[in-house]
């Protein structure tokens, strides 16, 4: 049995229209443009993944949040559960972009990464560089 | 006073424009000042967390702060230097260039500069500049309002939000307080299309089933002290509130993503000419306004979709800048001589076209931006006509007002059909 499915592809701001059939699990794209758009695609039309972007609480600094990352795309089923794992993380100076914020965020094998600095009490000022 | 600064170019804002600018002005050899409002550079990019930037100019999917970071830290080391905390209170055109008066902790300091770059960056509507009626309740943000409150300082603006307006800084709010657990009823769009990129549509709204009204608005605001509820209602071809179809929607937060609107108040002080289309200063495809001396680059000029192109501007307008003062040491004279503009003149098919001048004593491409004025599925064929002379086409898939699309015409084509044209047409054709 063949089931068709059709969504845009946020691969890109492009945005292009994908149609998607699958044939006893095999996904076959097309309407994309790019090959980024097939991959996409066949992983949407079986399970939709997705980055997740957010900050996580910082103390000990005139700035209140950091903005993190997941290193990886995780199920968009889990993005509410992942939220509520970052709820109780805090971070304190310094850290820069890249560092390990959430090593192995619910055992997906995926971590939360710093997206911004933070620069350590007394430090000059992150833009007088 | 507490001293006076002189330099080759001043750089309004440190936003990814002003940011590009000040490393492409750096990078050709000119001493360049950055002077910033906030405590960091970064601009808005500061704020938006999500990823997305970067894929036209890094070939990856960067967040905002990550963006932002890659320019700050060129310019860092390139050895240019960005003033955080700077107000600029006033500014005046000299005979040789201009001087600026700032504020910032230490007290009040003259800047003297042979070139000035604006990257102001543009502002939100508010409240104030559509009609809404009602009341005037507390819980009324823009949505960029909103994101500063989350991503920032850490704070939910409300319970549950209504959204009106459909552009991407919204949808992205729409997804961001549903995930930091608000519940977001739904996104109006008074227009019968969204506003915002498709992508946002798909992971933004649909992601998380938050409905879209589409030739929807919000009429009326209802509380006394904090937003109870609000009306919405249906609109007709006009825009016009069509009557029996309003009904009340509880929330107590109201968020509106209606719209940029480029920042110019320094732009006019200093009497450079606006496009009444874009509301962004004229310029030339190496981003000198109609003043000379005064270039402009990134949201200033018109309201971009993408932050890579905002920084291709900032990079233009950085490098003819340093031209500029070369030329300007070499003999100040030159400088008013030199430029031969001819203006583009887009059909109309278009929304707008930027720039709207070439300057073909400028040996340099004609990158345009331009935005149609309606929906055509089917896509168009853009030409670029001089005189009789077409000098340059190419086709579009897909266009629609919101979307920004770029279109280059090579130099030597420019300057052999501009020879003896009084102006650069373009022309949009069904395909």
């Amino acid at each position: 049995m063949t089931e068709h499915k059709e969504f845009t592809c946020i691969a890109c701001p492009r945005g292009c229209r994908l149609m998607v059939s699958i044939d006893d699990g095999v996904a076959s794209v097309t309407g994309n443009a790019c090959p980024k758009g097939a991959t996409y695609g066949a992983q949407e039309a079986i399970q939709p993944m997705r980055t997740l972007t957010t900050t996580v609480t910082v103390a000990g600094s005139s700035r209140a949040r950091l903005p993190v990352r997941s290193s990886a795309d995780l199920p968009l089923s889990r993005m509410l559960e992942a939220m509520a794992a970052l709820d109780p993380v805090v971070v304190r100076p310094p850290v820069r972009r890249g560092d390990v914020v959430v090593r192995d965020l619910l055992g997906l094998g995926l971590d939360m990464i710093a997206t911004d600095d933070l620069q350590a009490v007394g430090a000059a000022p992150d833009g007088d560089r | 006073m507490i001293g006076t600064i002189d330099t080759d170019i001043v750089v309004l804002g440190a936003g990814p424009a002003g940011l590009a600018a000040a490393c492409a002005a750096a990078e050709a050899g000119a001493r360049v000042l950055v002077l910033e409002r906030e405590d960091r550079p970064g601009g808005i990019l500061k704020q938006c967390i999500h990823d997305g930037f970067g894929l036209v100019r890094f070939r990856e999917q960067l967040t905002g702060p990550e963006y932002a970071l890659r320019d700050a830290d060129r310019l860092g080391r390139l050895g240019a230097t960005v003033m955080l905390e700077v107000f600029v209170s006033s500014t005046r055109r000299m005979q040789n260039g201009f001087e600026l008066t700032c504020v910032d902790r230490g007290g009040v300091r003259t800047v003297r500069a042979t070139a000035l770059i604006l990257a102001t960056g543009c502002r939100e509507r508010t409240d104030r500049q559509v009609f809404v009626q009602g009341d005037r309740p507390a819980g009324i943000y823009t949505a960029g309002l909103a994101q500063y409150m989350i991503n920032i300082q850490g704070m939910l603006p409300g319970r549950r939000a209504v959204i009106l307006g459909s552009g991407d800084i919204g949808l992205i709010m729409a997804r961001r307080m549903t995930l930091e657990g608000m519940d977001v009823v739904a996104a109006h769009e008074v227009k019968p299309e969204p506003s915002g990129l498709s992508r946002n549509i798909r992971q933004c709204l649909e992601d998380y089933d938050i409905p879209l009204e589409l030739s929807s608005t919000v009429t009326a605001v209802h509380g006394r002290k904090r937003v109870e509820r609000v009306t919405v209602a249906s609109v007709d071809d006009s825009m016009r509130p069509i009557a029996g179809t309003e009904r009340d929607e509880a929330c107590d937060t109201l968020i509106l993503s209606v719209g940029l609107i480029p920042e110019n108040e320094l732009a006019q002080s200093l009497g450079v000419p606006l496009d009444p289309a874009t509301k962004g200063p004229f310029v030339d495809q190496t981003m000198h306004t109609l003043v000379d001396g005064i270039f402009a680059c990134g949201n200033a000029v018109h309201v971009n979709d993408l932050a890579d192109y905002v920084s291709e501007s900032g990079e233009r307008a950085g490098s003819a800048a340093a031209r500029y003062v070369a030329r300007h040491r070499a003999g100040p004279a030159d400088g008013k001589t030199e430029r031969r503009l001819v203006p583009v003149r887009p059909d109309q098919g278009f929304l707008y076209a930027v720039p709207q001048y070439i300057d073909t004593a400028a040996p340099l491409d004609a990158v345009l931006y331009f935005r149609s004025r309606r929906t055509r599925p089917d896509g168009v064929v853009v030409s670029a006509v001089a005189g009789s002379h077409q000098c340059q086409s190419a086709r579009y898939a897909f266009v629609r007002p919101p979307e920004m699309e770029r279109f280059v015409v090579p130099y030597d084509t420019l300057v052999t059909a501009l020879v003896d044209a009084d102006s650069l047409a373009m022309r949009m054709e069904d395909r």
